[in-house]
């Protein structure tokens, strides 16, 4: 995978992780064009289309849109369950999972498929797995803090 | 000082914003606050305005200034410093810039820290973005954590190999011994990233390749262990074992057959087996059917696991979901040439697809039909493609019709159907016929003797009906300047237009607003030519010397009594644009005969007008009857001196 856009409707970027080495204004044209092509697509059209020299694969769930661009001798169909397996990681972590939640806690995001891909490859295919680690590092997080807090109050 | 604002508080405050301009201010004010704090080096905070920063260069806002203090987070000892530290790395920094390489130290420290989350961070990071000198200086700790038992480390080291074998080539052969008893794990995450390790140095090198071979057996097993296993709630989806590992071993299978009788025969069995026992009904098994096919035919496989490769895409074709159609197409369009015959057995489902609402299915299936051309289904094929031109979009039409005339050349059944092919195309999307198709089609128009009378009078009829599509008026008028002496003559199935009808058609192209330059000239050379084949010379006369200055091409003429010299001007950068940078004026040659014996030349003058000073090269092609015979000469004038064009 060379990356993975997140957009709303409005082509509004919710997240974007980069497998590739792009200047900040290359992605920012790359997103901008991309976005573009992808909403002016028909919702009956299929979900996989040639777009410069990438091989780009999307769906959307509700309001956002997941788009990933792929190598040539990637298979687009388990593309789409890559796609499909991190809304399930983000459904079970945030409960329900909507827009808004990714907009509020984007970071978070980006660590659960920090978790779940590596440099574009699935390093975990255990749903279960991801989200142990994920709570785990969150509990390490807060176990720091308060730590931190307990000395600063001595 | 009071505390920075909360990120999840200045979202809230930046999504009020009603305008862009509100917006940009709120933003500017932030930032300017986050710069002061950053100035200050403070400690605590720092973590929260980086992850504000990390947002506000979401929204696309310039957030460089704070590059070199995510380098601090990520040097710090908290775990939620290092998280945004390492993220906001990822987001900002690119390996282009040097700053990154001061990150290397730090990741090196990170990869030994007592905390595998941390570790985990590290591998991560520069996994996704780790430059060339980065991963020559960190290959080291990654292969010690290759060979870790902590398989949360190991899975997340092999794939940072990868990247670091993308990155540095060379350093793979480092790789080679931690990579032994990659594939005996029994967790999955590890199993996946070794094979995608182990498909990465495959694919690299051929000795790599054939060191790994020896592991085909082992990946078979593992596979037939995730088929033929029970439920496994962890892995399951949608009632398949852990179809991403199944895909990746079966990617992995594909590199080692290749070109190997022993592996591909010892893959045969188990690709036989998924082939037919995989679930259909969700995408799920539908991708692992894909891949399945890709293998087989990749692979030296024996003919029989090929026709039940071919039937799947012959099935999938038939799939409801557009997506399953699609990679369809796309597999038997690679596998055309090499199993024709049986991609022949579908090819009624592909033209099917021709209807499809999908553009990149269309044009697959134009693709497809294409290659499925031949002697036999010509007839059939091309009517449902001329169908497909008739109401395809614009930017179908250019392709479809030169894959139209290139089929029709090579598999015409007739010489009558061939131009009717061609005045089909001509006249439903005359427009987006190449430019090279016009002489071409002249040509071929030429070749077919017996067809000119038919052929005249279809293109004339056409000009009646529309005269926009400059490639098909310009063919007409080529045809109707050589052979309307058929035109008018009777030979014509149907009532036949007398003289001054055909010549105000032609006159009415020279004057009309849809005529492009070039169109105009072939429409004057056609009326030139009708003084030597119609008796309205007087009229023909007069239209030449209104038109007559203005810039021509002329064409070949076969017309044994002509006195016109033919010549094309060929330019050497614009080709079409003759009459932009050429203007030609022919004056009446001296005589319509040159004398026998050498007793007497025929003289022409053209006068060239060459305001962009082009290099003037002409090609000269002269017909003539000696004793009666057409004879043809061609020749090449390319040493105009300089002074005449300079």
């Amino acid at each position: 995978m060379q990356f993975m856009l997140l957009f709303s409707r409005q082509g509004k970027l919710r997240l974007q992780k980069w497998y590739v080495p792009l200047s900040d204004k290359e992605r920012k044209k790359i997103s901008r064009d991309l976005v573009q092509t992808i909403l002016a697509r028909k919702p009956k059209m299929c979900s996989f289309l040639e777009w410069r020299d990438l091989k780009i694969v999307y769906k959307r769930y509700a309001s956002l849109y997941f788009c990933c661009a792929v190598e040539d001798q990637d298979n687009e169909l388990i593309t789409l369950e890559i796609i499909h397996r991190y809304v399930e990681l983000l459904d079970k972590y945030f409960g329900s999972v909507c827009e808004l939640d990714i907009i509020f806690n984007f970071e978070k995001a980006y660590f659960i498929l920090d978790e779940f891909l590596l440099g574009g490859e699935a390093q975990e295919t255990s749903k279960k797995n991801v989200l142990k680690a994920i709570e785990q590092a969150d509990l390490l997080q807060e176990v720091r803090i308060f730590l931190y807090h307990q000395i600063h109050l001595l | 000082m009071p505390a920075p604002i909360r990120l999840r508080e200045l979202i809230r405050t930046i999504r009020t914003a009603r305008t862009q301009a509100e917006e940009r201010e709120m933003i500017q004010k932030e930032c300017a606050a986050i710069r002061s704090s950053f100035r200050e080096e403070d400690n605590t905070y720092r973590c929260r305005n980086v992850a504000k920063l990390l947002y506000m260069h979401m929204l696309g806002y310039p957030a460089h200034f704070g590059q070199l203090e995510c380098l601090k987070l990520i040097a710090s000892q908290k775990f939620t410093d290092k998280r945004i530290g390492y993220l906001g790395a990822m987001l900002l920094l690119d390996e282009r810039q040097d700053v990154h390489l001061l990150m290397t130290n730090c990741i090196k420290n990170d990869l030994n820290h007592s905390t595998q989350y941390v570790q985990g961070l590290a591998l991560c990071t520069l996994g996704c973005m780790g430059s060339s000198e980065m991963c020559r200086d960190l290959a080291g700790e990654v292969e010690k954590l290759l060979k870790t038992s902590n398989s949360y480390l190991r899975k997340k080291a092999a794939l940072c190999a990868v990247h670091v074998i993308r990155k540095v080539p060379e350093l793979m052969e480092m790789f080679l011994p931690a990579t032994k008893n990659l594939l005996s794990e029994k967790n999955h995450g590890v199993l996946h990233t070794s094979v995608v390790l182990l498909t990465e140095m495959c694919e690299r090198s051929p000795d790599m390749l054939a060191h790994f071979r020896k592991l085909v057996p082992q990946l078979v097993r593992i596979l037939k262990n995730l088929i033929m296993s029970g439920y496994s709630p962890e892995h399951d989806v949608s009632g398949i074992s852990d179809p991403f590992l199944q895909v990746r071993i079966l990617r992995l299978l594909r590199i080692l057959g290749r070109s190997d009788d022993d592996s591909s025969e010892a893959m045969n069995d188990i690709l036989a087996q998924v082939a037919t026992n995989t679930e259909t009904s969700k995408n799920v098994g539908n991708a692992i059917l894909y891949e399945t096919v890709l293998t087989i035919m990749d692979i030296k496989s024996e003919s029989g696991l090929r026709v039940l490769a071919i039937n799947i895409l012959g099935r999938f074709l038939l799939n409801n979901d557009k997506n399953i159609r699609y990679v369809a197409l796309t597999s038997l369009l690679k596998t055309v040439q090499t199993d024709h015959n049986a991609v022949q057995r579908h090819r009624s489902t592909i033209v099917d697809c021709l209807k499809d609402l999908d553009v990149s299915i269309k044009r697959r299936a134009m693709e497809l039909s294409f290659a499925l051309v031949n002697g036999n289904n010509i007839r059939g094929m091309m009517k449902e493609l001329l169908y497909f031109l008739d109401s395809c979009d614009p930017e179908f039409k250019a392709d479809c019709a030169s894959g139209v005339f290139l089929a029709a050349e090579k598999y015409a059944p007739s010489k009558r159907w061939h131009i009717d092919t061609i005045m089909r195309v001509l006249t439903t999307a005359g427009s987006y016929v190449r430019d090279d198709s016009v002489p071409n089609l002249i040509q071929l128009i030429t070749n077919s003797v017996e067809m000119h009378a038919y052929t005249v009078q279809r293109l004339y009829k056409a000009l009646l009906d529309d005269i926009s599509q400059q490639p098909l008026v310009q063919v007409a008028s080529w045809c109707i300047g050589e052979y309307g002496d058929l035109l008018v003559s009777g030979q014509c199935e149907e009532e036949e237009p007398i003289q001054d009808e055909v010549l105000d058609v032609l006159e009415g192209l020279l004057v009309s607003n849809l005529s492009t330059p070039v169109t105009r000239g072939y429409s004057l050379t056609a009326i030139m030519k009708l003084s030597t084949r119609f008796t309205s010379v007087n009229r023909i006369k007069k239209v030449v010397s209104i038109y007559g200055s203005t810039s021509l091409i002329l064409y070949c003429c076969n017309d044994p009594i002509s006195s016109w010299i033919s010549f094309n001007f060929h330019l050497t950068e614009c080709p079409l644009s003759v009459c932009q940078t050429f203007q030609l004026q022919l004056l009446s040659p001296s005589s319509n005969v040159v004398p026998a014996l050498n007793q007497g030349t025929v003289t022409q003058v053209i006068r060239v007008l060459n305001p962009q000073k082009q290099q003037l090269r002409m090609r000269i092609k002269l017909t003539y009857t000696l004793k009666g015979s057409p004879v043809q000469d061609l020749a090449e004038v390319n040493n105009f001196p300089p002074q005449s064009w300079q």
